[in-house]
C-alpha cells in the first residue's frame, strides 16, 4: 500500500506569532517554525495504518519556500520511508487553491492509496486544502476523522462533526484528514534516527510538476495589528473577592 | 443588488442549522441572499418561510435521494448547479466541518479560491472583500479573490447585521451525486444539546473551566454559573484532555473562538494556545489560585483564589443583586 502523508511546517503557537504587515502572509522569521502538531498526529496515523498493512511505502510531502530539512528528518526518523519536498521562491505567500493545486501535482504521479492530512493548520486554519486535493484527485475524503482503521479495501473511521459524530468510510484511494482525538506522534528511536540519514529527501521546483492552478485567487489588501490588551484589576480572594466581582459585573451591566 | 449564494445547513432532524442566520446574514450584507439547502426529495416544504424570517430572497431547495448517505458532495453538487442558474457575485458557506470541504470542493470545480473563516463581508471596488480575525484576534487582515468567483466561509455566529425578513420564492431543483468520489455516512450521533444554554459560538456570556476543576464530577461548578448567568460551557485543552467535559466545548487554538461580552475563566492558566480562542472578547474576568497565570494579563477582572470557595460566592452575590 502506497500512502502520502501531507506535512505543513508552522510557527510554534508556543510563541508570539506575527504576520508580515507589508504582505498579510505569516511572517515565518518571528517564530521557531515546527511540524505542526496536528500533521504529527497524521504521520502517526499513517505510520500506524503502513504497519498494519505490511509492505507499505510511506511518502511524507511538504511544500515551501524554506529549508524545512529538520522537519522531513523528523519524520523519516519517525518511520516515514521518503521525503519530497516542493521548494520554489514562487510558493511565497501560496494561498489554499495554489497549495492544493501543487500538492496535487506531486501526489497523483505517484499512485497513493491513502493521503493522510492534518484537519487544519495553526497557522491558517483554513481547513480547505484537503478537500481540494481531495477534488483535484477525484476521490472521496474522509474529514476531521478520528478512530482510523483499514480493512476490506476501504478506510473507516468517526468522523467530528459540529454537534456531534458520524460513523463514515470510503474505498481507497481516498483522502483522510486527522482530528485532535487521534494518538500522539510516536518518538523517534535511534535506530530511526541513524536510519533516516539514508533515507532519500527529494526535493523539486514548480517547473517539474504538471500543474493545473485555478484562475482565482486570494489576495490580501490590509492588515492591522491589534494593540495589545492591557491586564486591568487583579484582587487576592480575602473572602469578598466574589462581591468586589459581582459589584463589577452589575457596573458594568455585565449581568 | 448582486445575486449571493448562501449554504444552509440542516439539523439531522430537518430544521435549520444555528449557522443559517450569520450566513444569510453575511450574504445580505453583500447583495441579494438566494439560500441553497439540501434535502431529500419532498423534505424542504416547511424551511423557506423559516429561511425568509432570517433574511433569504430567494430559496433554492435541492432534493438528493442520497443526502442522508453520502457525505458533503450533495450540497457541492447543488452548489455548482445554483451557480450555473443565478451566476452570483460569490458563495457563502458555514465555517462548519462540512461547509469547509464543500467550499474547498467547490472551489476546485469552478477553478478559484476560498477566503476563510470571514468574520464580517463588504464591498470594494472590485468585488467582495471579506474581512479575517487573525491568530486569535492579533490582527484583523481583509482580503478579496481575483480571477474568479469569491467563495467564503462564514464564521459562526459572526457579527454582522441581521437582514429583515423577507418572502422568498421558492425554486427545486434535482441532484445527485458521483459515488466514485463520495464517502458514505454509516451512521450519525449528535451529542445531546442543552437546549437551555446557549450555543458556545453565539453566546453573550461563557463560562470556561481549565485543569483547576480537578475532575468531571467538580466541573459542574462551571456550569452552575453558567446558568445562573445564563451563558455557554466552555472549557479549556487541559479541561477537555483530562476528561471533565466534551471536546465540543474546548476554547483556543485548535477549538472554538469565541468573543463574547462576558468571558469567564475558572481555574484556567491561559497558555498561549487558549488565549488565542478568547482574547477578543468583550470582558474577560479570571479566577485562578496561581497569582502568576497568564490569563491575568489579558483580564480586565481577576481573582486569586480558590474557585471552590469564590464561585459558590459569586452565585450567591450575582443573585443576591438581581
Amino acid at each position: 500500500m502506497k500512502i502520502v502523508v501531507l506535512m505543513k511546517q508552522v510557527p510554534d503557537t508556543w510563541g508570539d506569532r506575527k504576520l508580515d504587515a507589508s504582505t498579510g502572509w505569516v511572517d515565518r522569521s518571528a517564530t521557531d517554525t515546527v511540524i505542526d502538531e496536528i500533521n504529527e498526529r497524521a504521520i502517526e496515523a499513517a505510520l500506524t495504518t503502513a504497519d498494519e498493512q505490511g509492505g507499505s511505502d510511506v511518502i511524507v510531502v511538504t511544500m515551501s519556500p524554506d529549508d524545512v530539512s529538520e522537519s522531513l528528518k523528523k519524520a523519516l526518523a519517525m518511520g516515514c520511508d521518503s521525503a519530497i519536498h516542493v521548494r520554489d521562491d514562487a510558493l511565497a505567500g501560496a494561498d489554499s487553491a495554489k497549495t492544493a493545486a501543487v500538492l496535487s501535482a506531486v501526489i497523483r504521479p505517484l499512485g497513493a492509496d491513502l493521503v493522510f492530512a492534518g484537519n487544519e493548520s495553526t497557522d491558517g486554519r483554513g481547513g480547505v486544502v484537503p478537500s481540494m486535493i481531495a477534488e483535484h484527485l477525484g476521490v472521496p475524503h474522509l474529514g476531521m476523522l478520528g478512530d482510523i482503521s483499514f480493512s476490506d479495501g476501504r478506510i473507516h473511521g468517526i468522523r467530528r462533526i459540529d454537534g456531534g459524530s458520524q460513523r463514515v468510510h470510503a474505498p481507497v484511494p481516498a483522502v483522510v484528514s486527522v482530528n485532535e482525538s487521534n494518538p500522539d506522534a510516536r518518538f523517534p528511536s535511534f535506530k530511526g534516527i541513524m536510519g533516516a540519514k539514508k533515507k532519500p529527501i527529494t526535493v523539486m521546483t514548480l517547473g517539474e510538476l504538471e500543474l493545473d492552478i485555478p484562475a482565482g485567487s486570494s489576495r490580501v489588501l490590509s492588515t492591522v495589528e491589534r494593540p495589545a490588551r492591557a491586564a486591568g484589576t487583579v484582587v487576592t480572594d480575602d473572602g469578598t473577592a466574589a462581591d468586589k466581582l459581582a459589584d463589577f459585573l452589575v457596573t458594568n451591566r455585565l449581568i | 443588488m448582486p445575486n449571493i449564494l448562501a449554504l444552509i445547513e440542516t439539523t439531522p432532524a430537518g430544521s435549520l442549522a444555528t449557522s443559517a442566520a450569520s450566513t444569510l446574514a453575511a450574504a445580505a450584507a453583500v447583495g441579494t441572499p438566494i439560500a441553497v439547502v439540501v434535502v431529500a426529495p419532498g423534505e424542504g416544504k416547511g424551511l423557506a418561510d423559516d429561511l425568509g424570517a432570517l433574511g433569504a430572497q430567494q430559496v433554492v431547495i435541492a432534493e438528493c435521494a442520497d443526502v442522508a448517505t453520502a457525505l458533503v458532495t450533495p450540497a457541492v453538487t447543488a452548489l455548482d448547479a445554483a451557480i450555473d442558474a443565478h451566476s452570483p457575485l460569490a458563495v457563502v458557506v458555514p465555517n462548519s466541518v462540512d461547509g469547509r470541504e464543500v467550499a474547498g470542493r467547490l472551489a476546485v470545480r469552478r477553478g478559484t479560491t476560498v477566503l476563510a473563516d470571514v468574520v464580517e463581508t463588504s464591498t470594494g471596488a472590485n468585488g467582495i472583500v471579506a474581512t479575517h480575525s487573525i491568530f486569535g484576534g492579533m490582527y484583523t487582515t481583509q482580503s478579496e479573490v481575483a480571477g474568479g468567483l469569491a467563495i467564503l466561509t462564514i464564521r459562526q455566529g459572526a457579527g454582522g447585521e441581521r437582514p429583515a425578513a423577507a418572502k422568498p420564492t421558492t425554486s427545486t431543483i434535482s441532484v445527485s451525486v458521483d459515488a466514485g468520489s463520495t464517502a458514505t455516512i454509516e451512521s450519525v450521533e449528535m451529542l445531546p444539546s442543552d437546549s437551555l444554554r446557549p450555543d458556545l459560538r453565539a453566546a453573550e456570556r461563557v463560562v470556561a473551566g481549565g485543569r483547576g476543576l480537578q475532575s468531571e464530577e467538580k466541573f459542574v461548578l462551571v456550569e452552575e454559573l453558567a446558568d445562573t448567568l445564563g451563558a455557554a460551557v466552555g472549557a479549556s485543552r487541559a479541561a477537555v484532555d483530562s476528561g471533565f467535559v466534551g471536546a465540543s466545548t474546548q476554547v483556543g487554538q485548535t477549538g472554538v473562538t469565541v468573543s463574547p461580552q462576558l468571558y469567564i475563566a475558572l481555574g484556567i492558566s491561559g497558555a498561549i494556545q487558549h488565549r488565542a480562542g478568547m482574547q477578543t472578547s468583550g470582558t474577560i474576568v479570571a479566577i485562578n489560585k496561581d497569582p502568576d497565570a497568564a490569563i491575568f494579563g489579558v483580564s480586565d477582572f481577576g481573582i486569586v483564589g480558590d474557585v471552590f470557595s469564590v464561585v459558590p460566592q459569586l452565585i450567591s452575590a450575582i443573585e443576591s443583586r438581581r
